[in-house]
């Protein structure tokens, strides 16, 4: 693509931008669908001559597109794709040497915990767990050693909001990287770069594939020398993800901007249903005024995820709801178009020491509803009614053995 | 070779290679009965009681199509348990995450530029130190050994001056010292060698190269020799997601079916053009541990049972090597190896290239090699294509 041709579409709409991923770039057929290149070597032209493609793991052209893509979609300079979330954030993380430091979410991902705490940890990097949004916080945890603050906003499961645009500024002065996970809102409804973070990651498993169906990870970086650093790493670890998994994740996000409006209002609409509903304790939803951050989330974001969690009043009434919802499938992972429901503490969560569980709210009463793209009436009659069943159960004393 | 090694299940481990590549327990599609594994491309598994969690629960910690090539690849392997990667550096990455800071790596020093580079570049600031020894030579390999030493990684034989190394040798001094063995079996396979049946813990694939077979599919395998190390890689894959997506992984499997076949093939080319190479008078040097000359011959002929598709030869300068590249017509000139189509490589410039001069000089990768992966074309049309390409060059 052309220097005029990316201006052109920066101008464009989000929308527009989505839907063209790959359309116009096959300049041999013109096909409107960008080619799975599966091949993993490229003839040299001439020795010493390279079609800017030697081998698959460094650069290929499938992935190449998406990468373009999203990198033009966050508003970084380039991006980077991976074999999964994990396998992203692991190459991110191959930035830091032993003795290195870093400043992370407390309400974390249960992967992104362990990841750290079992195997960074073994290098020598060491992570401080903290509510990234509390400035104080922060400071006190800002040591010689410490080099990133890592933010997940909103946290998972229990949408806790950090202002990026207060911390990047923060860290900024303290030359430390500043690190979103972007996963829960896409580049459709919040752009980290813009608000002055260096590295946006994605387990884009979730709202840009949104169909449950291909494992995958984006890195997106701002700046040259952070960009080059990370190619590097990207290449000589070697997660990076295949042709056609990199087609799937592109035909998927062309549908990023459809697909995020109605997760959104399904999941708002089901938000205020439960918090009427008399098995439910508290809601956690940024859509309402009382809930911490809602202002920040606001400011910094043109849309709500399609995810959010809810605690039942009674412990013992989660097994029967797992039991009688039908419409929604009770699995891990988020972000589909299918309705998929977690119970955070033996899922996700598994990983994160009970105390630090507990403390941040991730208890045995706390499910986390990922609410697909279904009918509204339809998911409402299937939880309200499952919750109906869980009390009249528990309540009526036959309980399920 | 003895074929009867480890455990009878199902009585598959007793069968022939061959009837172990079709027949490997998925071939059968156990609901449809289907002549291939489905393609399962998801990423979540419904839990149908909360507390009684499905076999796959999410697709970076299993998924049944991949979960189908990790077990083919133990059982042609002979480990207890498999794991597919997104590439053979995601798989050798990985598998290098077993070690902590402080630790100490005694490796070939012919190893696969892309393992230097993971070695000197990255791992080196996490703490991990590696000393680079000719693994061929067991009392370098002993004066390596520190008190912080945990592995010892080989390759055998090596990419591309195709050095041999005595696995058993390495890895009963290894045992005695409690160190990991590691080998990366790529140019082999387990068609010609196994090399768990020689005490290694951990096999490694780059199986984009001979296991893939169409250079369409970037791929890496690990197998491990016992249960415990096989949880702790799987901790690792599952925890760092370097994993295989699922087309990927049916792919490979695809490729995996017709191994013997293409390797039968392409050793007895591979054969044909050594000699002819070196029945040349303008042709420095050539590397093939079929010839007989070839040093380690003997220890090769130990412990496998083929010399593989690759043959590497000196032309005398880099110049003439570049003519060389420049002139032929048939095998692709490319980075990778291993495919149905032949591939000629420039490992200064390409495979080796992360690799410093001064070392890659020292290491026999001269300036006028050129490493040839011979493919399943006809051996006639490869020859005289690389004899004009020869000639006044």
């Amino acid at each position: 693509m052309g220097e005029t041709d990316m201006e052109k579409r920066k101008a464009l709409n989000i929308e527009s931008r989505l839907a063209q991923i790959g359309s116009q770039e096959d300049p041999v057929t013109g096909a409107v669908n960008f080619p799975i290149y599966q091949a993993t070597a490229f003839r040299h032209p001439k020795l010493g001559q390279s079609t800017g493609f030697d081998y698959a793991r460094t650069k290929s052209p499938t992935r190449k597109v998406l990468e373009e893509a999203a990198a033009e979609l966050e508003s970084g300079d380039a991006a980077f794709a991976c074999s999964s979330g994990m396998a992203a954030l692991q190459t991110i993380f191959s930035l830091f040497k032993q003795g290195d430091h870093l400043i992370v979410s407390l309400d974390l991902y249960g992967g992104t915990y362990r990841l750290l705490e079992r195997i960074l940890s073994k290098f020598g990097v060491s992570a401080s767990y903290i509510d990234t949004n509390d400035l104080d916080e922060l400071e006190k945890s800002r040591r010689p050693e410490t080099k990133a603050v890592f933010i997940e906003t909103p946290t998972n499961p229990l949408m806790m909001i950090t202002d990026i645009e207060k911390v990047a500024a923060w860290a900024k002065r303290h030359e430390l990287l500043t690190i979103v996970d972007n996963t829960l809102l896409t580049p459709f409804f919040q752009r980290p770069i813009e608000l002055g973070a260096d590295i946006v990651i994605h387990s884009a498993t979730k709202y840009l594939g949104g169909h449950n169906d291909v494992l995958a990870g984006l890195i997106i970086t701002k700046g040259k020398e952070l960009s080059e650093e990370m190619f590097f790493l990207h290449n000589s670890i070697g997660a990076v993800l295949g042709a056609s998994d990199s087609y799937q994740l592109m035909r998927g996000m062309k549908t990023l901007a459809l697909r995020m409006e109605r997760h959104e209002s399904n999941a708002i609409a089901v938000a205020e249903f439960l918090k009427t509903h008399p098995a439910v304790a508290e809601v956690f939803h940024p859509v309402f005024p009382e809930h911490p951050g809602h202002e920040i989330q606001k400011k910094q974001s043109s849309g709500n995820t399609g995810i959010f969690s809810f605690k039942v009043k009674d412990a013992r009434y989660v097994e029967p709801v797992l039991r009688h919802i039908r419409l929604i499938a009770f699995a891990e992972s988020l972000g589909g178009v299918e309705s998929l429901m977690t119970y955070p503490a033996v899922q996700t969560h598994a990983d994160i020491p009970e105390e630090i569980r507990k403390a941040v709210g991730v208890d045995d009463r706390l499910l986390r509803f990922s609410v697909g793209i279904e009918h509204i009436d339809d998911l409402i009659a299937d939880l309200g009614g499952a919750l109906d069943a869980a009390m009249e159960e528990v309540e009526g004393g036959k309980r399920h053995e | 070779m003895s074929e009867q090694h480890g455990k009878e299940q199902n009585g598959q481990e007793s069968r022939k290679f061959a009837t172990k590549l079709l027949h490997f327990g998925s071939e059968i599609d156990r609901n449809t009965g289907a002549s291939s594994v489905p393609i399962y491309q998801a990423s979540t598994f419904h839990h149908e009681d909360v507390f009684n969690p499905p076999v796959h629960d999410y697709s970076r910690s299993g998924n049944p199509t991949r979960q189908a090539l990790e077990d083919y690849i133990a059982l042609l392997e002979g480990g207890v348990r498999g794991f597919a990667y997104s590439s053979g550096m995601a798989a050798i990455s990985s598998t290098f995450m077993m070690l902590s800071a402080g630790d100490h790596m005694i490796v070939t020093e012919d190893v696969y530029g892309g393992t230097y580079r993971l070695l000197t570049s990255i791992l080196n600031r996490l703490g991990i130190e590696s000393t680079f020894v000719d693994m061929t030579d067991l009392d370098q390999v002993k004066a390596a050994l520190k008190p912080n030493t945990k592995a010892v990684y080989m390759e055998t034989p090596s990419n591309p001056t195709l050095k041999i190394t005595d696995i058993a040798a390495v890895t009963s001094w290894a045992k005695e010292h409690d160190l990991l063995t590691m080998l990366d079996n790529t140019f082999m396979t387990p068609y010609y060698q196994r090399p768990i049946e020689h005490g290694v813990d951990i096999v490694l694939h780059s199986a984009t190269k001979f296991l893939g077979g169409h250079s369409d599919v970037l791929a890496g395998l690990a197998v491990a020799r016992t249960p415990s190390i096989g949880r702790q890689l799987k901790q690792l894959q599952n925890g760092l997601g370097t994993v295989l997506g699922v087309q990927d992984s049916w792919l490979l499997m695809r490729g995996m079916k017709t191994l013997q076949a293409r390797m039968n093939h392409s050793e007895q080319s591979a054969a044909v053009l050594a000699a002819w190479l070196n029945g040349r008078p303008d042709i420095e040097k050539v590397y093939y541990p079929g010839l007989l000359d070839h040093p380690g011959r003997e220890i090769h002929e130990k412990q496998s049972t083929g010399y593989g598709a690759v043959v590497s030869f000196d032309v005398g300068s880099g110049e003439r090597a570049k003519q060389v590249l420049n002139k032929v017509r048939i095998p692709l000139v490319a980075v990778s190896l291993g495919a149905v189509e032949s591939i000629l490589s420039y490992p200064a410039m390409m495979s080796h290239a992360a690799m410093p001069a001064e070392v890659r000089h020292e290491r026999g990768i001269a300036d006028g090699l050129l490493r040839f992966s011979v493919g399943l074309e006809d051996i006639d049309d490869l020859i005289a294509d690389l004899d004009q390409a020869l000639q006044g060059s």
